[in-house]
């Protein structure tokens, strides 16, 4: 058993015999089940550097949304020398470290395909070096050219008529959650030493294909550690041993945090569940009078900070999908353990109030796990920040702790991985609204006048029949099922062959447990034109080539997805089942467990263009609902009959995440912010205890939304902040049509 | 109740699952369908008409809708019928709130009293209502008679007996008054209609409700003239005098 004097007063054993962080810290976190009231304000330090940073932002935005991006220096953990938010007031920084050698400033970042990295700097006025180019494109491959070395014509097609769309094979496919924690606990040597010993146990009998790759892929991990420790150095650190004290221990993980974000721009990059670990040094610190509550909130507000200043260079379609520039930096608070007891420690308040010391903000995407359980004083706290500031999102510990179990982090916007023994295989989503058109037509795409689909029987007659449309989308559902599994298997096998994610995988178990997270687009459309066929009466128009391009109502008003009516509900429930069962049959890259969401971010837009009419009366080009949202004007009974609607979703078929976003007008929340509170923590209780997986709330009314599309510069907009399918969002950041879509949703608001 | 056929069907305009500003917590909300008032800023004049009802329900199926929000209620949360007004179809309400009492669920009533009648054969019917209603929530549109024909086409003095019978009776009741500039804000009257509410027991709460014009599509919309067209909504320092006038912060019954 190794024992190291960093440890002095901390409990357990497990965790000294292995990595084993949760055992670390179920033995040794401080639960606390008081109120905010012991909560300090920012400090001066903090003032000073995030005025700077504010200034820093406002620049970014008025050059079109970009400050400054790197053209000459292929990024990597030590392409750099240190960084600071600003050289002169770098002594006032208490965690250090950013992604380039100037703030915000973008990496250049090759690997997932030189053609989107040329091009993102391209879009923004900056030429690319002609020698990278040349050594990208002659000697080494990326990632996004091996993908379509691959791809069959079939999947070119899918591809090209956005029925699969949103593919991680022109950007980084993220969704990793590096086990930041352990450089902090264990200190990168022992990591080092681990790895080492993983290594010499694999391939020791017969040396196999998945052998050989292990060990090649354990040798880069190691390189990765070792370069951290040069990394952290650079900044005048020495990360080979564990972290004495709070203040190293927010700075190692940051180390491996920023080790991410230098080699990776995945899609989400996420932080994790660092909030009750790093709970465990403060309180050490507190308790043996070296750290007093507002350094401790100072560290926190810093490593925030931190968080905020996360950049990538993308491309115009990765904005598309996923508007206003996020990277999904999700950081956990709250939760319970295994055996139900609360795990809200003091950190927990400080990472929400660092929201009220530097005002609301899109990063880190702060996700409460939540459980009717917690006390009603951090419920009440919780319910306070999403009012004033709608930054925050809820996730159910209920249901996915059982799965999950009591340390998984939020890889991405909604979906849960174990902290540390787990990956994901990130697989955006498929159109399911196309493949019901599909399914109509016999595979022809009426928006591109192509046969894309398998030329099957098309519906014949003038009117749609419910059983005979079920059956031909079962059908074409079957044959999406398997080109979306052969393509995302294409696409992971290049990602781990020419960007293979060494940082962070360095800080996860050997063996980890992978993940295939498919997912669906164009949800309540498909179930609320099922129910048209069923309930209505629903007439074909045809063109010329004899194709349905839209159809009418002739017959009754039919039942709506989002008003707890279950004639509706059940059809959502089916699909669902129907989906997620077809893909667990398939063959999937590296024997990864498949897994479903109903999430689509902002892409629900440009899903949403590439869409005809459908049976439900949704009209061509306009935008899907997001997420499994309930489409726009179906719910007419109010909030809670839409959270019914969602709840009746089984988690359990959706493990990736069932995303809802709900937006309230404050006066109908309540009549003050006492009664708001409460009210607020009622509908979540309720919403959860039915087993709903995940709810973002906005509080604010529609007129915000006008006046701040109108008045974008009023300083009270700089930081407007928004939640959006499954992140937050500042609202001046969202293209017009995606501020339009946003408007355009249900706010509730009866009075 | 006994038989189907005397179980009274409640003529609905539409219900709002999450009602949180009518009675306390979160609750349930029943909009029943007709109202004899013509109130001029009357902001759903679409539930005057009693002919085509949007929906109709029993009691038990109005319930069977209702407990599905349950889970939401928390301590205090509940269901609440509104209108239109409810008071017009008494014995559905009735029923219904029989129906969610005898299962546990705080009733509230949000009502102009109008229908109330001070006479023996009203009131058999209104005892049973006041048996299982938790609250009433009363508008009171104008303390003075004249106005108050002015403003809705009616008298008030049923509506002022029937707070008095509450009051009376120990029912628990909320007071509200709408405020309309120049038409129901005037100091004597604000004056007299607290003193009023100052004659009652177990108000436990007075609210004033800002006039908004939000009503006037709806009224574009069914073609009726919309006759205060030029009033704006009061100001924060109206809102405010007002709330002085009526003593609204001494009624904290409500905060249980």
């Amino acid at each position: 058993m190794v024992e190291k004097s960093q440890w002095s007063g901390f409990k357990g054993r497990m965790w000294k015999l292995e990595i084993n962080v949760r055992d670390f810290i179920n033995k040794n976190y401080t639960p606390y089940d008081g109120d905010e009231s012991f909560l300090e304000p920012a400090t001066e330090a903090t003032n000073v550097l995030w005025d700077k940073l504010q200034a820093l932002q406002r620049e970014e935005r008025a050059r079109g949304g970009v400050l400054d991006m790197e053209t000459d220096v292929v990024s990597g953990l030590t392409a750099y020398g240190p960084g600071y938010i600003d050289e002169t007031t770098k002594d006032l920084e208490k965690v250090v470290g950013i992604q380039t050698d100037k703030p915000l400033k973008r990496a250049f970042m090759p690997y997932g395909g030189i053609k989107m990295a040329e091009k993102a700097l391209m879009q923004y006025g900056y030429t690319p070096n002609a020698k990278l180019h040349e050594i990208f494109t002659k000697y080494h491959k990326t990632h996004n050219d091996a993908v379509f070395d691959a791809y069959t014509p079939e999947m070119k097609k899918a591809r090209h008529s956005h029925i699969i769309t949103g593919l991680p094979d022109t950007y980084g496919r993220g969704r990793i959650v590096g086990d930041y924690r352990r450089i902090a606990l264990y200190g990168i040597d022992h990591l080092i030493a681990m790895k080492e010993r993983d290594k010499s146990r694999v391939g020791t009998m017969y040396m196999a294909d998945a052998d050989i790759r292990l060990r090649e892929e354990i040798s880069e991990q190691i390189r990765c550690l070792q370069a951290m420790k040069e990394m952290a150095t650079s900044y005048g650190f020495n990360i080979s041993e564990p972290a004495k004290d709070a203040r190293e221990a927010v700075q190692w993980l940051y180390f491996g945090y920023l080790a991410a974000i230098k080699t990776q721009n995945g899609a989400a990059m996420s932080v994790g569940r660092v909030s009750t670990f790093l709970d465990i040094y403060i309180e050490r610190d507190l308790k043996a009078g070296i750290l007093t509550e507002q350094e401790a909130q100072e560290l926190i507000d810093h490593f925030v900070m931190k968080c905020r200043m996360v950049k990538f260079a993308r491309i115009p379609s990765y904005n598309e999908l996923f508007s206003g520039d996020p990277v999904w930096a999700t950081l956990e608070v709250a939760g319970t353990t295994i055996d139900g007891k609360s795990m809200v420690t003091k950190n927990d308040y400080r990472f929400l109030h660092t929201l009220e010391n530097m005002g609301p903000s899109p990063e880190p995407n702060l996700t409460v796990l939540y459980s009717s359980k917690l006390q009603e004083s951090f419920k009440r706290y919780v319910a306070k920040i999403s009012i004033d500031t709608s930054s925050i999102q809820y996730e159910n510990d209920d249901v996915m702790k059982p799965i999950w179990g009591d340390d998984y982090s939020i890889c991405c916007c909604v979906s849960a991985t174990q902290t540390g023994k787990e990956m994901q295989f990130f697989g955006a989503r498929a159109n399911l609204a196309k493949c019901l058109m599909y399914a109509i037509n016999g595979g022809w795409d009426t928006d591109y006048n192509e046969q894309i689909g398998p030329r099957y029987r098309r519906c014949q007659g003038n009117y749609l029949d419910y059983d005979d449309v079920v059956e031909k989308l079962q059908t074409m559902m079957g044959w999406l099922a398997d080109l979306y599994v052969n393509t995302l298997n294409t696409i992971h096998y290049m990602h781990d062959k020419y960007y293979y994610e060494a940082a962070l995988l360095s800080l996860i178990d050997t063996n980890v447990r992978r993940t295939f997270a498919t997912g669906i687009a164009g949800f309540s459309h498909v179930i609320d034109s099922l129910s048209a066929i069923k309930y209505g009466r629903i007439r074909i128009i045809r063109d010329e080539m004899g194709y349905a391009v839209d159809f009418v109502n002739e017959g009754d008003d039919f039942p709506r997805y989002g008003n707890d009516d279950d004639r509706a509900d059940e059809i959502g429930v089916w699909l669902l089942e129907t989906f997620i069962n077809m893909i667990k049959t398939r063959k999937t890259y590296r024997n990864s467990e498949p897994t479903m969401s109903i999430l689509t971010i902002t892409s629900n837009v440009v899903y949403g263009k590439y869409t005809g009419n459908l049976p439900d009366g949704r009209r061509a080009s306009t935008p899907l609902a997001p997420g499994a949202n309930p489409s726009y004007g179906a719910e007419k009974n109010g909030l809670l009959a839409s959270l019914n609607s969602l709840a009746k979703l089984p988690y359990a078929w959706a493990l990736d995440g069932i995303s809802n976003t709900q937006t309230i007008n404050p006066e109908a929340l309540g009549h003050d912010e006492e009664e708001r509170k409460t009210n607020l923590v009622n509908v979540l209780d309720g919403y959860f205890d039915q087993g709903a997986h995940h709810l973002n709330v906005n509080v604010f009314g529609i007129d915000k939304l006008l006046d701040c599309q109108e008045h974008p510069d009023k300083p009270e907009y700089a930081n407007f902040t928004i939640r959006v399918s499954g992140y937050a969002v500042k609202f001046i950041s969202l293209t017009r049509e995606q501020q339009d879509d946003v408007i355009s949703r249900t706010f509730h608001d009866r009075m | 109740m006994t038989g189907c056929n005397d179980t009274p069907l409640g003529l609905i305009n539409s219900i709002e699952s999450f009602g949180s500003v009518d009675g306390p917590g979160v609750r349930f909300m029943l909009f029943m369908q007709g109202c004899r008032m013509r109130c001029r800023y009357c902001h759903n004049p679409e539930t005057w008409s009693m002919d085509n009802a949007p929906m109709t329900m029993t009691p038990q199926e109005a319930f069977d809708k209702a407990v599905r929000y349950r889970s939401y209620w928390g301590k205090n949360g509940g269901v609440t019928v509104s209108g239109g007004e409810a008071m017009l179809q008494m014995e559905f309400v009735t029923e219904f709130f029989r129906l969610c009492r005898q299962d546990g669920i705080n009733t509230a009533l949000d009502t102009s009293g109008q229908p109330f009648v001070n006479e023996e054969g009203f009131l058999e019917g209104f005892r049973k209502l006041c048996s299982v209603t938790d609250l009433f929530i009363l508008d009171i549109k104008h303390i003075d008679d004249e106005e108050h024909k002015k403003l809705t086409g009616f008298s008030n003095r049923n509506i002022l007996d029937m707070a008095r019978f509450l009051s009376d009776n120990g029912k628990h009741m909320w007071i509200r008054h709408v405020l309309v500039p120049g038409i129901t804000d005037d100091e004597p009257s604000l004056r007299k209609l607290d003193a009023f509410i100052g004659t009652l027991a177990n108000v436990d709460r007075v609210e004033i409700l800002p006039y908004h014009s939000l009503g006037i599509a709806k009224w574009d919309k069914l073609g009726i003239s919309y006759s205060l067209r030029d009033v704006r909504s009061p100001s924060a320092e109206q809102i405010r005098n007002a709330n002085e006038l009526l003593h609204t912060s001494s009624y904290n019954g409500y905060k249980g």
